[in-house]
């Protein structure tokens, strides 16, 4: 029982920081209609800044300053989001896909760099000896992924809460109207592309910080974690979830992660054990389909976005009308 | 420093550029960039594999190359059988996930689902053919010296012709043909063109086996040339896009162009740098032109 409650926090915590991503994403996509292909590469810089800040020194990389994790978690969001400024200042004015293009590509040098440039990222062993919170609880697996599961949870209602309060407020209903219209919004005077750069900012920040909880969890991080599939999965999880509403995130994030979980042991059971690695293959087959028929049959996935963000309207007068 | 590496640079650069002219066709007839179209180049080039291999059972062991190449007729047979199936490939995604996206008239819904066909295309290859690189032959090839330092495998050289024929008659159907002009017609204005009674349907079931088939015929030379594993496709997406980006989207000789000035400068990046960061040229190129002349070089204004 006591092991079932112990796998329990785990996979919730692994579930919560996905659920993380799939909120940074959210904001990028749900909420301003900017598609971002390189989430990995954004969770892979938090992931990277803050496991250089706070491991202890090792001969032959840079980094490993001992410092405080909190101060890594707080770099980890500058940094992935001071990536995004870059990129979103080169794209953002530009077609709507180059987005996509450049974040992919932006996602493949994080990779390189980070298989190729051992002196700062270990190559493609990684980094290891990232201090854990909770270090001290290691022994006993049960208070150990609690004590973690609290402070995932903490994190994810923070970001949660603050993230519902601002798509309510005015600068998150420029972000709809942007996405809906930009002629109209910047009709009222809204500078669409310094709006659409702050929502991607932001997003990245929190993909960021979801990357380093990840990586302090683990305490191991390493190259092949931050491949296109990570940015697959979380889109999956986004677009079943429901895009627009950070409910849906969260719900997705759990969903999803569940389900791939639970294939797991299944291709486990039906595969022998030399077939395994090509049969986990499989796995991302069924996302994808399960993505393009949730984009097909109910593109607003399982909770849709809401469609009055205002705490002025009344919601009751605007009946059930649905946004496309 | 050899010349070698500008020998390299137009090799990698003309199966870019082949690929490239998918892209950008794609781009601008349908109006969404299609990351299934690294998948196109996989799909295509384990359909040629299994082809030679196939017709290597019905007619026995006579699988001699010709002449000075390292591959006999039946790769020639298979590669061109697999260019129509990549096209019928990129007709039934279209038929099954794109055309009815286009009617909600959303590109970026579009992007979406073409993102999450390509990962589930890839990895299906994955578990079919494992991750396991495999070759068309395992005939050595001896480089020729042709001049200044260069060597060239004579394969490398019937590739080279190759793409310089299909890029040509690619030109030629573009801007001399009636299915070229409606083709530009509908990249100009799909609803206009329609109107002035131009099959837009047709047009665009034509883009897509265009697109797929030379996709399988850039997998092609690259599986000759190099290697053919389930990655190709999707380490080949990034250099296609910037090729067709830098070139100009919609214009034909740009993709070309693009994908030489890309291979060359990838092959430079070997040079200087080293192979690890072959990739990193790629995206260089396309932050310097997104910066500098977002249209491209022969793009017009979008």
């Amino acid at each position: 029982m006591l092991d079932l409650i112990g796998y329990g926090a785990f996979f919730l915590v692994t579930a919560l920081s996905y659920g993380l991503i799939c909120l940074g994403l959210n904001v990028q996509w749900g909420q301003t209609g900017l598609f971002n292909v390189g989430v990995a590469g954004f969770v892979a810089i938090g992931a990277y800044t803050s496991a250089l800040l706070t491991t202890p020194e090792t001969a032959g990389r840079f980094g490993g300053f001992n410092l405080p994790i909190a101060v890594g978690w707080l770099a980890a969001m500058l940094s992935a989001g001071l990536a995004a400024a870059f990129i979103g200042a080169v794209t953002l004015r530009l077609r709507a896909d180059y987005l996509a293009i450049t974040t992919f590509g932006i996602a493949i040098v994080i990779q390189l760099i980070a298989v190729n440039v051992q002196g700062l990222t270990g190559g493609p062993f990684g980094i290891g000896f990232i201090p854990r919170p909770f270090a001290s609880l290691a022994g006993d697996a049960l208070a150990f992924n609690l004590a973690n599961l609290a402070v995932v949870a903490i994190v994810t209602a923070i970001v949660f809460l603050a993230l519902d309060r601002l798509t309510r407020s005015p600068w998150g209903r420029v972000l709809r109207a942007i996405r809906e219209d930009e002629a109209a919004a910047a009709s009222l005077g809204k500078n669409a592309n310094f709006y659409r750069l702050q929502a991607f900012v932001l997003g990245s920040a929190i993909m960021g910080l979801a990357g380093a909880i990840q990586g302090h969890f683990i305490g191991f991080i390493a190259p092949e974690n931050y491949v296109s599939a990570l940015t697959f999965q979380v889109w999956a999880m986004l677009i079943i979830g429901g895009a627009g509403n950070n409910r849906g995130a969260l719900l997705g994030a759990v969903l999803v992660w569940a389900l791939w979980s639970a294939s797991g042991p299944l291709i486990g059971a039906i595969f022998p054990p030399e077939q395994q690695a090509r049969a986990a293959a499989l796995q991302i087959v069924a996302i994808g389909v399960v993505m393009v028929a949730i984009l097909l049959l109910r593109p607003r996935g399982l909770l849709g976005e809401a469609t009055t963000v205002s705490r002025h309207v009344d919601l009751a007068a605007e009946g059930g009308e649905a946004e496309s | 420093m050899s010349l070698q590496f500008l020998a390299d640079g137009i090799l990698v650069g003309a199966m870019i550029g082949l690929g490239a002219i998918g892209v950008t066709l794609t781009y601008s007839i349908l109006g969404f960039a299609n990351f299934v179209h690294g998948e196109f180049i996989t799909w295509g080039t384990y359909a040629a594999l299994t082809l030679t291999s196939g017709i290597g059972l019905l007619v026995g062991q006579d699988m001699a190359p010709l002449g000075p190449f390292s591959i006999g007729w039946p790769v020639l047979v298979a590669g061109l059988i697999a260019m129509v199936l990549t096209g019928l490939l990129a007709l039934l995604l279209d038929l099954i996930v794109f055309r009815r996206l286009r009617r909600h008239g959303n590109a970026i819904i579009m992007v979406m689902a073409s993102f999450g066909a390509s990962m589930a295309l890839r990895s299906l290859v994955e578990f079919t053919f494992t991750s396991e690189p495999a070759y068309f032959s395992r005939e050595l090839q001896i480089a020729m010296p042709i001049g200044l330092g260069i060597r060239l495998t004579a394969d490398q050289m019937l590739m080279l012709g190759l793409t310089l024929v299909l890029v040509v008659a690619m030109q030629l159907l573009i801007s001399r043909t009636q299915l070229g002009r409606a083709m530009r017609a509908v990249s100009e204005n799909p609803a206009l063109a329609q109107v002035a009674g131009v099959d837009v349907a047709g047009v665009v079931r034509l883009t897509w086996m265009i697109g797929g088939a030379l996709a399988c015929a850039a997998g092609i030379m690259a599986g000759i040339t190099v290697q053919i594993r389930p990655f190709m496709g999707f380490d080949l997406l990034l250099p296609l896009f910037s090729a067709a980006i830098l070139g100009g989207i919609g214009s034909v000789p740009g993709a070309v162009i693009g994908g030489l000035i890309v291979g060359l400068g990838e092959s430079l990046a070997v040079q200087l740098i080293g192979a690890n960061y072959r990739a990193a040229a790629a995206f260089l190129l396309l932050i310097a032109v997104l910066l500098i002349k977002p249209t491209g070089l022969f793009g017009r204004r979008a």
